[in-house]
């Protein structure tokens, strides 16, 4: 552990402790001590942020608030236009903000110039310098800083070699391609030492294989570097293959922000539960605490519904499925199987629901469940058209 | 099913054997050579009646250099003409194209890439209004700028030919702003400026470090084809009484035309040589950064 990560951890120890156990009556002398502790740090802070664009009708970031601890690596995660951009340029200093206000290392940057920030930006628009070489525009950051020639020479090779780029010191943009071009824009925000890098989905315009690649020699670097880092991205895989903690955004603030396996496991809401992996939803009935699904007892998250007829998002590993003919327990509910996707090592099996009770539950449409489970336990014989029964497993689950 | 006739067409077209195919070339490849014969004769018959015109004289029939002696000499006693009134014009067209296209630059580009950044729709009010100039004719402007130039000259400043530049900046605008728009919209100018400003760079480093070598081609050309406007503008300087390099060959036509004829020949092969430079140097910036 570093000395930066003990310094992070006491700073968050102690606003858990104020948050927890004294609430209401945190003091604004304490809240400074905290801001102080998180400043040693050096983590990053926006709160209580709105933006709204001018002539637009509804807020793009609507009391946005993130921390992010030193050397984190957080994701911001959400559909187009739910204002992941827009936080992260707010965050540069892109972008003014209407409300709320931005600390890094407890100093309110709010009203500092983007130059001013230090904080590097690679975005999904190839930003290279055309009339400068990639060694060029790697020492610009520095060259700005006013460093010696031979000395950002020197830093400069070096976050080249870190992209795997030395090679290409000579090369211009337009001899590049789209992935060395987006390798020398990370070596060029690298190359600044910056607070926060700044990510915003700089993988879209590359082709699948690329950007594999890149998102997992960007992970390897930024832990190697232990720089703090905010990516912006669209595409759940990539989010849960680079992430320390994953903040869902919807209509311009973090529904939930927690580790890629807390979120998985434990969505907050609906819209959470839905972005990240597959869900299914089922009726049950549920007293707050636990529900009651295809006769099968299933315990409930924090924030789940309460009702008599509610929909309980459940995973598709945590159904199990057996053939009608061998089912001998008395819950579940029967299916007939329409798709077998073999996964390798996992099998999916989507299956309709018969019951028409459930149909009319599901507004009209045919109640589709799908099923993951280890190729191993695929029944024997099971085949399209096959009568299943589905049920829940006791796996915690999110009632809405 | 409706055929669409284009793709129709083309299926015929590509049917063809290729005999047919290699006539239809030829016939399109001889059209071509007629257009472009004619379009150059067009274009340098007058040139070629000009060059003949300074070199035989119109009246006697001589053949005789003297015109280009005189101007190559500077000295036209020889042939009865005064050429201090076109070395002054000559000398203050000069000077136009410079003032013209520095006040040009610092006007246009900053405000260019600003506006580009920040408001497309005051890009689109800007372009309607620096292209007014091409769609009033000059004699209109002098009225307008006829009180001016009577206040400028009388209470502000002189009688100064080099005035003239501020109509000139005016004049020129149109041609400016097409060619610093065509290299404006050649790169992602908002990229790049975010780019450099959040590795930490100002303002003016942005835009002599970041804007300028990136717009440096269409610069260029702004300002040659701004000095080629200059050269040739005879309209606004006459009609306001000054001297530039147009009156001045005017003058010298009453005189001499031979010797005006022949300068007018010069004015224009500098305008041609510059705007061929502009080409050679536009070309030889971008193969140096593609190729190897
Ligand atoms: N420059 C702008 N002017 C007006 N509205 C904008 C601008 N940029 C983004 N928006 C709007 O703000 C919202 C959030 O945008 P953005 O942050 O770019 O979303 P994301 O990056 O998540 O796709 C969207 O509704 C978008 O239309
Ligand atoms: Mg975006």
């Amino acid at each position: 552990m570093t000395l930066a990560d003990q310094k992070a951890a006491v700073a968050e120890a102690s606003e858990s402790f104020i948050d927890n156990e004294l609430g209401a009556t945190v003091t604004e002398a304490a809240q400074a001590v905290l801001e102080d502790s998180t400043e040693r740090g050096g983590g990053i802070r926006m709160q209580h942020v709105d933006k709204i664009y001018p002539g637009a009708a509804s807020k793009a970031l609507d009391d946005f608030n993130l921390d992010i601890k030193p050397g984190e690596m957080v994701v911001l995660l959400g559909g187009s236009g739910c204002g992941k951009s827009t936080a992260l340029r707010a965050l540069a200093g892109l972008e003014d903000i209407q409300a709320g206000r931005i600390l890094v290392g407890g100093q309110d940057v709010t009203a500092t110039p983007v130059n001013k920030r230090n904080m590097a930006m690679v975005s999904q628009a190839y930003s290279l310098f055309p009339h400068m070489t990639a060694l060029q525009n790697v020492e610009f950051g520095l060259e700005v800083r006013g460093m010696k020639k031979a000395e950002r020479r020197r830093i400069a090779m070096e976050k080249l070699e870190l992209v795997g780029l030395t090679d290409q010191a000579g090369k211009y943009t337009q001899q590049m391609s789209g992935g060395q071009q987006q390798r020398v824009a990370l070596a060029r925000a690298l190359a600044i030492s910056p607070r926060v890098l700044l990510l915003d989905e700089p993988l879209s315009a590359l082709d699948a294989k690329v950007r594999v690649q890149l998102r997992d020699e960007i992970r390897r670097i930024q832990l190697e570097t232990g720089t703090t880092t905010v990516f912006v991205t669209h595409d759940q895989e990539e989010a849960l293959a680079v992430a320390d903690r994953i903040g869902v955004m919807n209509h311009g603030r973090i529904e939930q922000i927690a580790a890629p396996q807390d979120l998985y496991q434990r969505p907050a809401t609906e819209y959470v539960a839905t972005f990240i992996g597959l869900t299914n939803r089922l009726p049950g009935g549920s007293n707050g605490s636990e529900a009651v699904v295809f006769g099968q007892r299933v315990p409930l998250l924090e924030g789940s519904k309460q009702g008599p007829l509610v929909a309980v998002l459940v995973r598709p590993e945590a159904l199990t499925l057996t053939p009608a003919e061998t089912n001998t327990s008395n819950v579940g509910e029967h299916a007939r199987v329409e798709t077998i996707h073999f996964l390798g090592a996992l099998v999916r099996v989507d299956t309709v629901i018969s019951s028409g009770e459930w149909q009319r539950w599901n507004g009209g449409e045919q109640l589709r469940v799908t099923v993951q489970l280890p190729a191993s336990e695929l029944p024997a014989g099971l085949a399209i058209g096959s009568d299943v029964v589905v049920a829940p497993r006791a796996v915690p689950a999110l009632a809405v | 099913m409706a055929v669409n006739p284009e793709t129709a067409h083309r299926t015929v077209g590509a049917a063809n054997p290729p005999q047919l195919r290699a006539i239809r070339l030829r016939r399109q490849r001889i059209f071509k050579a007629i257009v472009l014969t004619l379009t150059l004769l067009f274009l340098f018959i007058p040139l070629a009646s000009m060059l003949l015109f300074t070199v035989r004289h119109p009246l006697s029939g001589q053949w005789s250099l003297a015109p280009w002696q005189a101007i190559f000499t500077g000295n036209g006693e020889s042939l009865g003409a005064d050429l201090t009134v076109l070395w002054e014009g000559l000398g203050s067209s000069l000077l136009l194209c410079v003032v013209t296209v520095v006040i040009m630059l610092v006007l246009m580009v900053p405000t260019m890439v600003i506006v580009h950044i920040r408001s497309r729709r005051l890009e689109r009010a800007i372009e309607w209004v620096a292209t007014l100039p091409l769609t009033i004719p000059a004699i209109v402007l002098v009225v307008g700028l006829g009180p001016i130039y009577r206040w400028l000259s009388a209470d502000v400043f002189s009688t100064d030919p080099v005035w003239l530049c501020f109509a000139y900046v005016v004049l020129v605008m149109p041609f400016a702003f097409r060619s610093i728009a065509v290299g404006l919209n050649s790169i992602d100018v908002k990229t790049l400026v975010e780019a450099s400003r959040s590795l930490g760079a100002s303002w003016p480093r942005v835009f002599f470090r970041v804007i300028i070598p990136n717009l440096w081609q269409s610069i260029l050309s702004a300002s040659f084809i701004s000095i080629a406007v200059v050269l040739g503008e005879y309209t606004v300087a006459s009609l306001l009484g000054r001297m530039n390099l147009q009156v001045a060959l005017y003058q010298l036509g009453q005189s001499n035309s031979q010797v005006s004829t022949a300068m007018s020949l010069l004015a224009l092969m500098f305008g041609v040589i510059l705007l061929v430079a502009l080409d050679l140097i536009s070309t030889a910036m971008r193969t140096s950064k593609e190729g190897k």
